[in-house]
């Protein structure tokens, strides 16, 4: 399945990248997406995940077509 | 109800009056009016700062800000409510957020507009990146 992947702020900057497209098996959670997005990279405390704009903890699964958004902690306001 | 995600700086004053003459829904019912209005300091965390960006998930921020309005007004016998934000460039005194409610009578208005507030900053998906007056530039971790 397709899964659009956003990252956010100080994520975004980390990574060096805002946004990526990958193909995944049936069955994956929010925390295999990070896993293979970030290539292993270990989940930070305080990372926030998304899941087509709503809060999702990392062991959501996910279904094709889903947008995961991965964000530190907010600060709007 | 009103909810506004902006790039272009806003006067909260001017913003409410025009709200209230144009699209408020408690005309002639409301009897108290609460009223938030958040600004750019130029200190945070002992540190002089020179100016900010903001950064949204856009989408999902006018989702979470449409959400809690909604919860408001089942949780509160309110009349109208109003949200705007600014995203981008900011300097110091330049209005961050507006909230305002109005209800009958001024228990609903407070606690809804507390509420909004404490919400919004708590989850509202919203970064800021500050740069100090040394240069130096730093994402906000916490959000006081």
């Amino acid at each position: 399945m397709k899964v659009r992947v956003r990252f956010f702020a100080s994520l975004r900057e980390l990574l060096g990248c805002s946004e990526t497209s990958l193909d995944v098996p049936a069955g994956v959670t929010v925390g295999d997406i990070w896993s293979q997005a970030t290539n292993g990279m270990a989940v930070s405390d305080n990372a926030l995940a998304a899941i087509n704009m709503e809060y999702a903890s990392f062991d959501r699964q996910i279904v094709d077509g889903d947008e995961v958004a991965f964000f530190p902690p907010v600060s709007g306001g | 109800m009103y909810i506004e995600v902006r790039q272009a700086p806003f006067d909260p004053w001017q913003t409410l009056s025009e709200y209230q003459k144009d699209q408020f829904a408690g005309e002639g019912e409301y009897g108290a009016t609460a009223i938030f209005v958040g600004t750019m300091r130029d200190v945070n965390e002992g540190d002089r700062v020179r100016s900010m960006t903001l950064e949204h998930y856009s989408g999902m921020t006018e989702a979470y800000l449409e959400k809690i309005s909604q919860e408001a007004a089942q949780r509160w016998p309110i009349l109208d409510s109003l949200v705007v934000h600014r995203v981008g460039d900011l300097a110091p005194s330049d209005p961050i957020v507006l909230v305002a409610v109005w209800s009958a009578h001024r228990a609903a208005a407070f606690d809804a507009c507390r509420f909004l507030i404490e919400e919004l900053k708590s989850q509202a998906p919203f970064w800021k990146k500050e740069t100090l007056k040394s240069g130096t530039a730093r994402w906000v971790e916490k959000n006081t």
